[in-house]
């Protein structure tokens, strides 16, 4: 299985007209996903690529036979964002993934306290959305379907990544070392996002599928502290193997500095890249030192039985 | 982006907090003046977005109009940790009988707003938090509802503090919560809040930094505050390298560049991208004994020229001589137009793309026109099947003559 996304999975894409919402929904329709309709204000009665463009949602969803589709993927500019969001989360579509970058984080938090009051899950922002290899996407996550494929074949272990790029090369490095990838998920490279990796975990504990986790983490915000607390706390059956990227940043000359995504700014004691790795080794959790070491420290928490 | 203490105090003003009779100079003889209206005792404090002024000599007391005038003119050439001030601010000199903390932070991980508040003022509150954490009250709010004074009071109850102190207080923490989300706050904080021996309440320091990603719904206050939208209030002065890259970055809307070498200061010129891939290679890099001249990153399919423009400015820097182009598997990048850009920035040079480019390893999208006309300037280039870490490592055997691969946590 996987979570989050499979194959009776419908969604719309909001702010379907732009033009990397265009490219997103023609790979997305290649790589098997189903999008049964977009909304953009103002181009009713367009299609992009075969797939219906409205006005608002209800139109779309009254259009769909008053079925509301399960997801949405977000890609409008971040003025209008939160407005996008909420309009999906009132009419009950449960998995909302926010591509849009640069969306301050006010907005973000009213985004996520929505959706916890309908029961719906964020993923993202400034995120690819997630793939299920062999199955669907949702988002630009690995780009055109030829380049997803030969990038993620099925396998059995799930990538939470808080670099949309990075998820691609990970999950090509497990793809290659024969281990496969069950659900690969771009949380988003932002100080708040909706989706942890502790809030996910309970979703990769639950499919079978999936027999470990790989996470990619930067300096940065306490989201590796929440899985360590997380890990402590339950008895997960799944071995989490990190990697973590922008170590250079510990360096008294890059104190203050920002690099990368908005979210990796060392703002306390707790951030930094050496913290975050002692925290993380203390709970159990590996953190390798070269992304070609991943393939290895998996099959070693695996246990013999792991494939070739 | 921080605010000065100057204009933190206005916006708390404007927030219905009390402030003190404060006056901001540039000069010494508007110093003297703003003392002299004052007509008492005041407190001359450099205006810098550093920490550590008390200590540096940046905060200086005095009786009269003239002492005022000297002090401030002394503290207006003080540099404090390379920063020049922006002027002096000259306020009255407070009989204070209690100091009080109060600020309003993200917490990322509840995804809410967050009170603090001590009776222990004054002082650095992450070591009050540490020595005395009775005395320090913390209290979410929501994103959705309006901002409720209850729970600016739950909060300061909770150190302990009732009576007339409480409902002093209770306003002010109240109005900074709202400020903090009217404004589009990272950080509002006000240490200390001293009470008077009138028993009123006054804030006498004010440290408040805004999102950047909001400045353009905040236009009108930032206007209003006379702060002009390239003050950008980085914590350090933009090098050459930076303002060239980022005026290339602006010059075209395809896709995203980005250069920094502030702090970088080796030989191993980086073409690299995106922002994840950035981060892992500059690591890469140096885990195998190499010196990064720069960071950069590369994202969002830029154009020819721009990949170009950044290739260029990086082997225009003092001691480069090559340059490693290298990033993560890619989807919405084209390999071959970034192989263009490099080999276009290098013949610019008069220099041979072949010599010059150490390592191209971008695989994704197009990668194979770009091998083919790698290919033709007898560039080494790579697939996936090399890692990230061997790219770098070839990179830094190349430029550095040897790679020295360094153990754990390097």
């Amino acid at each position: 299985m996987s979570i989050l996304l499979d194959e009776d999975t419908t969604f719309i894409v909001q702010g379907i007209t732009g033009r990397e919402a265009v490219s997103l929904t023609r790979e997305c329709l290649d790589y098997g996903s189903k999008i049964v309709g977009g909304v953009t204000p103002g181009r009713k009665g367009r299609e992009v690529h075969g797939v219906p463009v409205f006005d608002t949602v209800a139109q779309l969803v009254e259009h769909n036979d008053g079925v509301t589709p399960t997801g949405s993927v977000v890609t409008v500019p971040p003025a209008f964002t939160k407005d996008a969001v909420f309009e999906a989360l009132e009419h009950g579509i449960k998995t909302v993934v926010v591509v849009t970058e640069r969306i301050p984080r006010r907005d973000v938090g009213q985004m996520v306290e929505l959706a916890d009051l309908h029961g719906a899950r964020i993923i993202g922002p400034n995120c690819l959305g997630l793939i299920v290899p062999g199955v669907a996407k949702m988002g630009g996550i690995g780009g055109p379907a030829k380049n997803a494929e030969q990038a993620y074949q099925p396998g059995s272990v799930g990538v939470m990544s808080r670099s949309g790029g990075m998820t691609t090369e990970i999950s090509s490095t497990l793809t290659a070392a024969g281990l496969g990838v069950s659900t690969a998920v771009s949380i988003g490279g932002d100080a708040i996002i909706g989706s942890t990796y502790a809030e996910l975990m309970p979703y990769f504990e639950a499919d079978e599928q999936t027999e470990a986790i790989v996470i990619y983490t930067e300096p940065g915000g306490r989201m590796e502290a929440q899985l360590a607390e997380w890990v402590a706390e339950n008895d997960s059956r799944l071995p989490i193997v990190a990697f973590m990227a922008g170590r250079f940043m510990d360096d008294d000359e890059m104190q203050g500095m920002a690099f990368g995504h908005a979210g990796t700014i060392v703002e306390g004691k707790e951030d930094s890249a050496a913290e975050k790795i002692a925290r993380l080794e203390e709970a159990g959790i590996p953190v390798v030192e070269r992304i070609d070491g991943i393939p290895d420290a998996v099959k070693e928490k695996l246990g013999p039985e792991a494939p070739a | 982006m921080r605010f000065f203490e100057y204009e933190s105090r206005r916006l708390i003003e404007e927030a219905g907090i009390p402030v003190t009779k404060y006056g901001f100079a540039t000069t010494s003889e508007e110093a003297r003046d703003i003392a002299a209206d004052i007509a008492g005792p005041t407190v001359i404090k450099s205006q810098v977005l550093t920490g550590g002024r008390m200590k540096a000599g940046g905060v200086k007391f005095a009786d009269t109009p003239d002492e005022a005038m000297e002090h401030a003119a002394d503290i207006l050439e003080l540099e404090i940790s390379g920063h020049t001030p922006r002027g002096v601010l000259v306020d009255p000199k407070a009989e204070i009988e209690q100091e009080y903390y109060a600020s309003v932070v993200w917490d990322g991980t509840a995804r809410r707003p967050m009170m603090l508040f001590s009776d222990m003022g004054g002082i650095d509150i992450e070591e009050v938090a540490e020595t005395h954490p009775d005395h320090v009250g913390r209290q979410h709010y929501s994103n959705l509802h309006p901002v409720s004074g209850f729970l600016a009071k739950q909060c300061i109850a909770s150190t302990g503090v009732t009576g007339k102190e409480l409902t002093g207080l209770v306003p002010i923490l109240t109005s900074l919560a709202q400020l903090f989300v009217d404004r589009d706050m990272t950080l509002a904080e006000i240490n200390p809040i001293a009470r008077l021996a009138d028993g009123s309440f006054v804030a006498l320091d004010a440290h408040m930094e805004m999102e950047d990603e909001a400045k353009p719904r905040q236009k009108e206050i930032l206007t209003e505050l006379g702060i002009a939208e390239e003050d950008n209030r980085e914590g350090y002065e933009p090098s050459e390298f930076e303002l060239n890259v980022a005026a290339i970055d602006a010059a075209d809307h395809r896709g995203v560049i980005q250069g920094k070498d502030t702090g970088f200061h080796g030989n191993i010129g980086l073409v690299i991208g995106a922002g994840g891939g950035s981060l892992t290679l500059t690591d890469a890099v140096r885990s195998q004994g190499g010196h990064p001249a720069n960071y950069s990153e590369i994202g969002g399919n830029p154009s020819v020229a721009k990949a170009q423009g950044l290739a260029k400015e990086v082997l225009s820097k003092d001691g480069v001589e090559k340059i490693a182009v290298m990033m993560s598997i890619v989807s919405n990048t084209r390999v071959d137009i970034v192989a263009r850009g490099v080999i276009k920035a290098c013949l610019d040079l008069g220099k041979d793309p072949g010599e010059t480019i150490a390592i191209f390893r971008i695989p994704g999208a197009w990668e194979e026109e770009g091998f083919k006309i790698l290919d033709s300037y007898g560039i080494e280039y790579c697939d996936r099947s090399v890692s990230m870490h061997e790219a770098a490592r070839r990179a830094v055997e190349n430029i550095q003559g040897v790679a020295e691969p360094k153990a754990e946590g390097a």
